[in-house]
Order: C-alpha cells, then structure tokens, then sequence
C-alpha cells in the first residue's frame, strides 16, 4: 500500500515527463512490441471514440423522448421507428447548416473555443476503464484506454480545463448575451468544483489510491452478505455522493443550475453567437461531460462494474460492461427527470447555495470520514 | 509504468486531428450566403446598443480570487487522502490544524460578506 502511494506521489509531478521516459522504457524493448501497443491504443482509440459518440447521440435522444414523455409529447417519432435515427439526421443537419461566422468577434479564440470544449470533454474517456479485461490469444487486454495510477487526478484536470472552451466563446463572442453567459458559467463552474473535489477525498481515504480500477476493485463483495460493498453504503459517503450529484449537476450546467444557458434570459448564453458544426460541438462537450460524470459516480460511489456475473466465458466478460452501461444510463436519466421536475436557481441562490451550504457540508463530511476511517483502523 | 501515459497523448492526438478535420468537412459542404442582418450580433432582433465589451460586476473577480483559495487547499488534500492510512494519528492532526486555519479564514471571508452575491 505504500509503495503504490509513493509511486502516486511522484507521478503527480510530471505525467508528460513520465509519458516521455515511457516511451524511451518501450524503445528499449523490442520494436514488435511498440507496434502492439500502438496498434492496440489506436485500436482502443476508435473504438471508445466511436462508442462516445454514439452514446451523445443517444443521450440526446433519450432526453428529448423522456423529457417528452414527462410533459405529455411523444418526443421524436418521425425519423425511424421511435424516432430512433434522430440522432443521424441531426448530424447531417448540422454539418450542411450555413456556419455564420459574425465580423464583430475575435476570431482565433472564437474558432478555437468550441474545439477546446469537446477536445477536454473526450480526453476524460481516455483513463475510465469499463470491465475487467478479455483475452484474446496470447494478448492479455483491459477494458479501458489506459491504466493509470492518477486517473481520477486526470478527469479531475481535463474537466476543469473545460471551462476555457466556455469562458472564451463568451468573451471571443462579443455579444453582450455572450459575455454574461460565459461570465456565470465560469463563476459557477469554479464555485462547484470546490465541493466537487472535496466530495472525493472521503473515496480517496477508504481507498488508498487514484486509479480507478483500485477503486473500483475495493467495492466488490457485501456486508453482512446482503448489502453491496459499495463505497456509497460506506461511513458518512452518502452525503458525499449527494455532494457530487449536487455539484456535478451545477458543473455540467443543467437545470436547475442552467443559468449560463438559460434560454428564457440570455438565449442560449455563451453560444449564442454559433451556429452549425462549431454549436454542435458545444452540444457535444455537454453530454460527453455528463456521461463523464456519470462513469465517475458509478466508478466512485456505485461499485462500478460490480454485479451479478453467470454463464460462459464471454457472458462472464461482458457482463460487468453491461452492469456499468446501467449504471450510466440510471444517471443520465436522473439528471434528464431533474431537468423535467425542477425550475431554474436564482443566480445569488446559487452562489449562495454553493459557497454557504455544500462548501462547508463537503469539510464536514470530510472531517467525519477522517475521523470514522482513523478510529476504524 | 510511465508508459501507461502514451495513450492518453495519442488519444489526444487523434481527436485532435478528428474535431479540426471535421469542421473543414464541413466547410466544404455547406452553403455560405451571409447577409448584414444574419452577421449582426443576435440580439432578439433589436438593433445591437452600446458596446458588448461594458464593465460586469466584480463579483465575479472575488469567486475567481476565492475559487484558487479553495482549491488549492482541495489539492493539497488529495494527496494526503490517499496517504492517510500510512500517515496515521500525526497525519490526521496535522491535517485538522490546516482544515482549522481554513476555516477560520472561511468564516473570516463570511463575516466580510464576500460571498454575498448583491
């Protein structure tokens, strides 16, 4: 245990002087093996890449259909049976739309800013694994991009970096709706993310390490033999885990702390100003970002992949990759019901609600973890 | 292993050539006709007033000023969550004092009203 957290301290440091000694480590091995591994990340690339995508444009689906259901519409029925090519038709509308770039903003940034969103609301997919791992042949290969011993540290920076992509297309933007809407999301987004990081650190101390796999690999098992050993059940986590939902709903931008996009108000906020393939990839980074904080709740607070596993080699494979695409499909519905229930913060509610609530309720239930962990070991 | 990293930069790599590569797509299949009231700026169909680049509340500067308080200290916890088990009662205490400088200075900012949103 502390050997692999020594090991966690000294790569906080430098993950790109790390990645740099390792590719030295590999072209130090024979060359055959780089082509594997290469071969195998870009394999492991697409495949995620494609799996993402589709899942965005699904999740899109889903709300509208469910979204539709709540408020007595059918939602989309035309494209497909249940409207189940929507999704399709949407991405081609987007790319022949007409791409209006006005001559009142500055345009590097303003090209720029959508690109940076989606960019850092992928890369998070990068290090969450979704299963154990399958064999095939003498390859031995883990269900997830890369294992890294600081994964929860990585989604943590690449999220927060997200906030770039919608602080500069409001201010690049220059339109007044713009700039206010970029303004509050960032307020907002930086307010939230406090309690956000606070609400991990109970996770961290029961588990000992950064890498999801750990952490995840520690929920197996029940107490007493009927309660799953979820880290959620686990000491004062529970408040936790409502701590993140909280915040992560805040981080995300959706109701009820929608108001860098509220429509009524600010018509659509810091993208206003974008149309076409650019307004898409807002779209984009928005879902990615919710699936994001989805797998992390189920990763952290649900037990991950855990569940009942039966049957022949390749069912015993597959199923904990179903177990967790539950998991994330229970959450996004509940953030899409939340969006059908509940009406918009007032903005000094939600700084207030922020800073004078969660904020000291996250040291709180930090202090009680310390506590209850130190006394139990 | 340090090379478990490589990944992550050619993930990067990859969609950061995908996104580009699909914006210039779209370019060359989309119609481009602008006209002065669509490259206005939008602004519910009123003719635009003012400049768009006016003075905002600096409100907004003292959640920036406290976001890095804040969260600095939340980095500085990461670590030693991890390590808590090992460190044992003296890495609990000294983690107590630092939380209890914290929060006096929370209360502090508190009692200051910088986190009133007027």
């Amino acid at each position: 245990m502390q050997e692999r957290g020594r090991d966690d301290l000294t790569s906080v440091g430098g993950p790109v002087l790390s990645a740099v000694e390792g590719t030295r480590a590999l072209l130090r091995n024979n060359a055959l093996n780089i082509t594997t591994f290469i071969i195998v990340s870009l394999i492991k690339t697409v495949l995620a890449l494609f799996v993402l995508l589709t899942a965005v444009a699904y999740t899109v689906w889903l709300e509208r259909k469910v979204v539709g259901h709540m408020q007595n519409r059918w939602g989309p029925t035309r494209v497909g049976p249940f409207g189940l090519l929507q999704p399709l038709a949407d991405g081609v509308k987007f790319l022949f739309k007409e791409d209006l770039t006005p001559p009142h903003v500055y345009k590097p940034l303003y090209i720029a800013a959508p690109m940076i969103a989606v960019i850092f609301a992928l890369t998070s997919i990068a290090v969450i694994p979704v299963g154990n791992s399958i064999t095939l042949g003498s390859l031995h290969i883990p269900l997830q991009i890369t294992d890294v011993n600081i994964g929860l540290l990585i989604i943590l920076g690449v999220t927060s970096l997200g906030v770039y992509g919608v602080a500069l297309a409001g201010w690049s933007s220059n339109s007044k709706y713009s700039l206010l809407g970029g303004l509050r999301a960032s307020a907002q987004m930086i307010s939230y993310e406090i309690s956000l990081g606070l609400s991990l650190v109970g996770v961290l101390m029961l588990t000992g390490s950064f890498s999801l796999r750990d952490i995840v690999d520690t929920q197996g098992g029940t107490f007493w033999g009927f309660i799953p050993r979820w880290n959620i059940f686990y000491g004062g986590q529970f408040i936790a885990f409502f701590i993140y939902l909280i915040s992560a709903y805040a981080e995300t931008n959706r109701i009820p702390f929608d108001l860098p996009e509220a429509e009524t108000e600010l018509v659509a906020g810091y993208h206003t100003e974008y149309s076409a393939m650019k307004f898409a990839m807002f779209f984009m980074a928005e879902y990615a970002n919710m699936i994001t904080v989805a797998a992390v709740a189920s990763l952290l607070f649900l037990g991950g992949w855990h569940g009942p596993v039966v049957g022949p080699p390749i069912l015993r494979a597959l199923l904990p990759v179903f177990w967790f695409v539950l998991r994330i499909f229970g959450f996004l519905f509940v953030y899409i019901w939340v969006r059908g229930t509940l009406p918009r913060f007032r903005y000094d509610q939600l700084m207030a609600f922020g800073w004078k609530f969660l904020l000291p309720l996250a040291i709180a239930n930090l202090l009680v973890t310390a506590l209850v962990v130190a006394l139990r070991a | 292993m340090p090379q478990n990293y490589v990944p992550i930069f050619i993930f990067i790599a990859f969609i950061g050539i995908l996104i580009p590569v699909t914006l210039l797509a779209a370019k060359l299949v989309r119609p481009d006709n602008p006209s002065k009231s669509k490259l206005m700026p939008y602004e519910c169909g009123i003719d635009p007033v003012d400049s768009s680049r006016g003075r905002y509340t600096v409100r907004y500067y003292i959640v920036a000023i406290l976001f890095v308080v804040f969260d600095v200290e939340t980095i500085f916890l990461f670590p030693w969550a991890v390590q808590f088990k090992a460190l044992g009662v003296f890495g609990l205490i000294e983690m107590l004092i630092f939380l209890l400088i914290l929060v006096v200075g929370y209360i502090w900012i508190w009692k200051k009203g910088a986190l009133e949103w007027v």
